[in-house]
């Protein structure tokens, strides 16, 4: 593999928590060199010419590392294929996916994730690191063979929207997931109050006429899990916390010095209930969305580093899917794509600055899954992205990489283009 | 006299002018219906389909009676047998409705949203006879008009409505319009059957009928909705109807010529005394039926006149 060099950039360093500009020298699938120029002399003997990319003063960040991507193989490859989420994954600057065990079957056994590992292997342009169901069959009866999985690449285990209602079976997984160091995600959700809601309970929900759940759920879910992280020990991710009533439980979780982090996804940050507006089911996804009040209180707590990951939540649905009445229609967005362009809108509002969010997207999902990647420095992984932050865009649902098409975010004025994704120093966009 | 609305499909779209509008029109077709020949031909022509997914008697008896009096042509579909069972979508059902090229289609569904997603994909009016828990605006038209007959006036009344508020449709469409026509609402019920968010409607709520239903103007009792309830959301019906059924000596906290209302079916000794359902000084029961019908033939009058002003759609 030949050697790259990345120059007149402007780099984001999530570790450092700084943008300056500089630029990159790749070398066998990892970041040789870092320069505080933006024109470092690198001789043409070191780099020929055709290897050497001009940014032109563009954003060069780490690729981002998205938890929770729902690729639908094995069973339903018509809404999403490894090939399709890869593809999207490449155009949407993220270089590793982790995927979730939520497909049919699900991914619950070692056999399973090995048809995942290879599969992805052969299709995917980017990494995909698979999680596995914390459950079998993601039933909530019996855990699943933990430490063969592991064995297998499983890097998590969740059994995902499927809320662990026998905590005795939930405190014995979790038991024996910290045995082995195993790290456990769960969908922090009251399932009693949740069930059969399409919406967020109150004036809107009630407007609307479509059965809401309390935002206190979320916060019931995660105080359970809590109590049973302090009696287990378990290393815990709470997959989203999209609610200022559950920050308070989570500041107290990680003040006691529990192994605790949580995530969010772009569409909570980014929209709230009142997108869905009459009925727009594109908008509807899992937890709902929720108020403005609480957006504003998710978006500070990820300023503040409270909550620690940003993700897609990537959830591919056909249209058959979604055009149905709310209550029927299936729940879920993609995001690949989209989550960068989308997530700059806050960075252009002033809501975020670059170097937060990327830490967001991509340290700090990286550290917590043991990962190298998500970082600027010498000897990382050549895993980029390279974008221009500025540039305007209207989105078209149906130029976008995945098969399925179901994005709120179709016709929305955005600003942010990506230029070129590299993975493991290999060009896989632009 | 303006109405813009191409279809019928809420309270929520409509201005206050649009309701004076359609109420105006509508005390006309009570005459007619009041007369021995009822027949108006201003719908001849026009092809009115009743689909209805969940049941219903007396709405769709309604809305049939309104179409035939105007001359429509009118067909009856009853949906729970139909199509739907086959596993047919609700869109690929309008969308084989549709190419029948209807004029009017009167639609009633289970699910909220589902007459404004169906409305989306046909090039007729459409009229919502009821969604989910979302609204039933012919309902609350026909509500107004019979509080303005008896009351004189849509404006600057109080006007408690009691019950299962909740998983009411006609609770919805009432606060919207009561509200648009500036009136003062109060919502009476247990605590379980209010919803969320209620106090940020512009209402006022209570959880004692005595106290709500001192010196209001109209009073506007609920169905209690067996077969709405998941369970559990009040402990008994007696212990219902000993404190929110409405009978001679809570009513006598109202102003002495309150109006007494039902949207009906009623459940006597629910929710309302059954001699109280009859006094014909105080109960308009049966006048709200009967304003049903007038409402409905106004409504279908005043969507007619904007299809019609409308370049015929080419189908696509």
């Amino acid at each position: 593999m030949t050697d790259t060099l990345i120059f007149n950039a402007r780099l984001i360093d999530p570790e450092a928590g700084e943008v300056r500009p500089g630029a990159l020298l790749l070398s066998g699938g990892r970041i040789a060199e870092v320069f505080d120029t933006p024109e470092p002399e690198v001789g043409t003997d070191r780099v020929p010419a055709p290897a050497r990319l001009d940014a032109g003063g563009a954003f060069v960040a780490p690729g981002i590392v998205d938890i929770g991507v729902k690729v639908c193989e094995p069973g339903e490859r018509h809404k999403e294929s490894f090939r399709s989420a890869g593809l999207a994954a490449a155009a949407g600057g993220v270089t590793t996916m982790v995927t979730r065990p939520d497909t049919l079957p699900a991914i619950d056994t070692p056999e399973a994730l090995e048809f995942i590992r290879r599969r992805a292997n052969e299709a995917a342009p980017v990494n995909v690191l698979p999680m596995a169901a914390l459950t079998k069959g993601r039933e909530g009866r019996e855990m699943t063979e933990i430490g063969f999985l592991m064995d297998a690449g499983a890097v998590a285990f969740t059994d995902c929207d499927h809320v662990v209602t026998d905590t005795k079976v939930l405190s014995r997984a979790m038991t024996y997931a910290r045995s082995l160091g195993a790290l456990v995600m769960m969908h922090p959700q009251d399932p009693g109050l949740s069930a059969g809601a399409a919406v967020t309970s109150g004036k809107f929900a009630s407007l609307r006429g479509l059965p809401g759940v309390t935002p206190m759920a979320e916060r019931m879910g995660l105080d359970r899990d809590i109590a049973l992280v302090e009696m287990t020990g378990v290393r815990y991710h709470a997959d989203q916390i999209t609610t200022a009533r559950a920050l308070p439980a989570l500041e107290r979780a990680k003040r006691n010095g529990f192994d605790v982090t949580a995530g969010i996804s772009m569409h909570h940050l980014t929209l709230n209930e009142l997108d869905v507006a009459d009925y727009r089911t594109f908008f509807k996804v899992k937890p709902p969305l929720r108020s403005e009040d609480d957006r504003q209180a998710v978006l500070e707590a990820l300023r503040t580093g409270l909550i620690d990951i940003v993700g897609s939540f990537h959830t591919p649905q056909d249209e058959e899917s979604k055009r149905l009445p709310y209550e029927e229609a299936a729940s879920g967005a993609v995001g690949l794509e989209t989550m960068l362009p989308v997530l700059l809108r806050l960075v252009h509002s002033g809501d975020l600055d670059l170097p937060t969010l990327f830490r967001a997207m991509t340290l700090n999902p990286a550290r917590r899954l043991g990962l190298d990647c998500g970082r600027l420095s010498t000897g990382a992984p050549a895993d980029l992205v390279l974008f221009d932050a500025d540039k305007p865009l209207i989105l078209d649902r149906f130029k976008l990489e995945s098969k399925s098409k179901n994005t709120p975010f179709d016709g929305a004025r955005l600003q942010g283009k990506v230029l070129g994704t590299w993975v493991g120093g290999q060009r896989v966009f632009g | 006299m303006r109405f813009d609305q191409r279809h019928l499909l809420g309270i929520e779209p409509l201005r206050p002018d649009e309701i004076t509008t359609l109420l105006d029109l509508s005390d006309k077709y009570v005459t007619l219906n009041r007369q021995r020949e009822k027949r108006s031909g201003i719908l001849s022509g026009l092809t009115q389909i009743n689909m209805f997914f969940e049941n219903s008697t007396r709405t769709q008896a309604s809305f049939e009676l309104a179409g035939k009096r105007l001359g429509a042509d009118v067909m009856n579909m009853a949906m729970q047998a139909s199509s739907i069972k086959k596993g047919e979508t609700l869109i690929d059902t309008a969308m084989s409705l549709n190419a029948m090229h209807p004029d009017l289609l009167v639609v009633r569904h289970p699910q909220s949203g589902a007459v404004d997603l169906l409305s989306q994909k046909v090039n007729c009016a459409v009229l919502n006879a009821g969604d989910g828990r979302h609204e039933h605006p012919t309902q609350a038209l026909l509500d107004a008009l019979t509080i303005r007959r008896a009351k004189g006036r849509l404006h600057r009344l109080s006007v408690a409505i009691c019950g299962d508020i909740a998983h009411s449709r006609v609770a919805r469409s009432n606060i919207l319009l009561l509200g648009k026509m500036e009136n003062r609402v109060r919502l009476i019920g247990p605590p379980t059957l209010m919803p969320a968010g209620i106090d940020q409607f512009g209402v006022e709520v209570f959880d004692d009928m005595r106290e709500g239903l001192r010196d209001v103007d109209v009073v506007m009792m609920l169905r209690l909705q067996k077969e709405r309830m998941d369970g559990g959301f009040i402990p008994s019906e007696r212990e219902y109807y000993h404190r929110f059924g409405l009978d001679a000596e809570k009513l006598g906290f109202a102003k002495d010529d309150a109006i007494v209302m039902h949207p009906g079916p009623m459940n006597r000794g629910v929710e309302i005394d059954g001699t109280l359902a009859d006094d014909i000084n105080r109960s308009v029961i049966q006048e709200q039926v009967e304003m049903g019908v007038a409402v409905r033939m106004a409504a279908m009058d005043l969507l007619a006149r904007n299809l019609r002003a409308r370049p015929k759609e080419v189908m696509v």
